[in-house]
């Protein structure tokens, strides 16, 4: 569940249509859920006698355990399968309407056939979105969660096994549209990336810090649109530079192009040393 | 509504590590949250108040230790103390933007029998 809205309930997230405990994966043991709770029956016959007894009572027990331990654990294990296949893998977060899904379109249309591009794409419902990234001819893999606000580094793990991996050299993460949440969970991408649409307003940024604050990239998105809604440029990068002093920013239009060889050569250029040229 | 999920992850930890060492019950679970993570008190009260039935926790108490937002000031090359994810050092009014504490959510102990 995530600590963030409380969100997440019980509800069945679906890889692709399928339980995602029922598809098999390199970073997941076997395809079934396993809990991993093993009680360990190891009596042993001691020799001695106790010498002393038990003292009754509380007893402290140290336990230092971040929250996030179990998604950063198997966040980092997913950083690491990505390495070794050579695969720069991007985190793609947004509001929801942003232009995610029109600006990967158009990106992996401009970075194939040299770039070989997968899609991961998380959405509560429907593969609209999935099937909008197939139309490029890259291999997309749809996450359903559900009820589930964010994609986790699970979900990610699970996913990857339907995508082979070894055969791709940038993998795109779009994440759930939600500006809050997914901020907290690490997936072991490699760029964080968030969307900001002119229409959203400028001082998104500094209405969302942790979403901006984390991300290595920021896309200013819709572009062609920001006269016609008295979008203040300097006002936005400002904000941006406020949350973010390192961040990359690009400025697009999907649809006009406008921006997008920049931002496609940045991609480029970040590719793993050893992938395809 | 943060709190609920947070509470259930802690009371998972505190449930799994308590069993690990063969308590049988949990008298006390000591978390540290930083001022950053902007949660609410009170609601993870109640949120601990409701989750911790029918648990191995059900009459434990919680200790919660809250730990202010530090960033370190370049110009001054010195640590402050502010709860503004955004602000400024109050010496030189430079922003920071290295946060050093109050992202924290640790379960740090607990107390058992």
């Amino acid at each position: 569940m995530c600590v963030e809205c409380g969100c997440g309930l019980p509800g069945q997230t679906r890889i692709d249509g399928k339980p995602a405990d029922q598809v098999s994966s390199p970073l997941v043991e076997s395809g079934d859920s396993h809990a991993h709770d093993h009680p360990h029956p190891h009596g042993h016959d001691h020799e001695h006698p106790h010498s002393h007894s038990h003292a009754p009572g509380p007893r402290e027990i140290a336990v230092h355990q971040s929250i996030f331990a179990a998604n950063d654990r198997l966040a980092e294990r997913n950083r690491g399968y990505f390495k070794a296949v050579g695969l720069l893998t991007l985190n793609v977060v947004s509001s929801p309407g942003s232009g995610k899904t029109a600006l990967l379109q158009k990106t992996i249309e401009r970075l194939q056939p040299s770039t070989r591009v997968g899609v991961i794409v998380g959405d509560l419902e429907t593969d609209n979105d999935a099937r909008r990234l197939r139309t490029t001819g890259a291999p997309v893999v749809q996450i359903s969660t559900a009820t589930l606000c964010h994609l986790d580094a699970e979900m990610i793990a699970r996913a990857v096994g339907q995508c082979d991996a070894n055969a791709l050299d940038m993998l795109f993460i779009e994440n759930v549209g939600n500006l809050v949440c997914p901020s907290e969970f690490d997936l072991g991408e490699d760029l964080r990336v968030v969307l900001l649409s002119v229409t959203e307003g400028e001082d998104k940024p500094l209405k969302y810090p942790p979403m901006f604050r984390h991300a290595h990239v920021v896309v200013i998105s819709k572009i062609d649109l920001a006269p016609h809604v008295d979008f203040d440029r300097a006002a936005a990068l400002t904000n941006i530079r406020r949350v973010n002093p390192n961040a990359r920013i690009f400025e697009v239009s999907a649809k006009t192009g406008e921006g997008m060889a920049d931002w496609c050569s940045y991609l480029a250029g970040r590719k793993a040393p050893g992938a395809r040229a | 509504m943060h709190e609920v999920g947070i509470m259930e992850s802690v009371l998972e930890i505190a449930e799994s590590q308590a069993r690990a060492s063969g308590a049988l019950r949990i008298l006390e679970i000591k978390i540290r949250v930083g001022r950053m993570t902007g949660i609410v008190p009170e609601a993870l009260e109640h949120a601990f108040a409701v989750l911790r039935e029918g648990t191995i926790a059900a009459a434990a108490r919680l200790d919660v230790e809250f730990v202010p937002g530090a960033f370190w000031c370049v110009t001054c090359a010195a640590e402050f103390e502010s709860d503004d994810l955004i602000g400024g050092c109050p010496t030189c009014h430079d922003p920071s933007f290295d946060m050093r504490r109050g992202r924290e959510l640790d379960v740090v102990s607990l107390e058992v029998d």
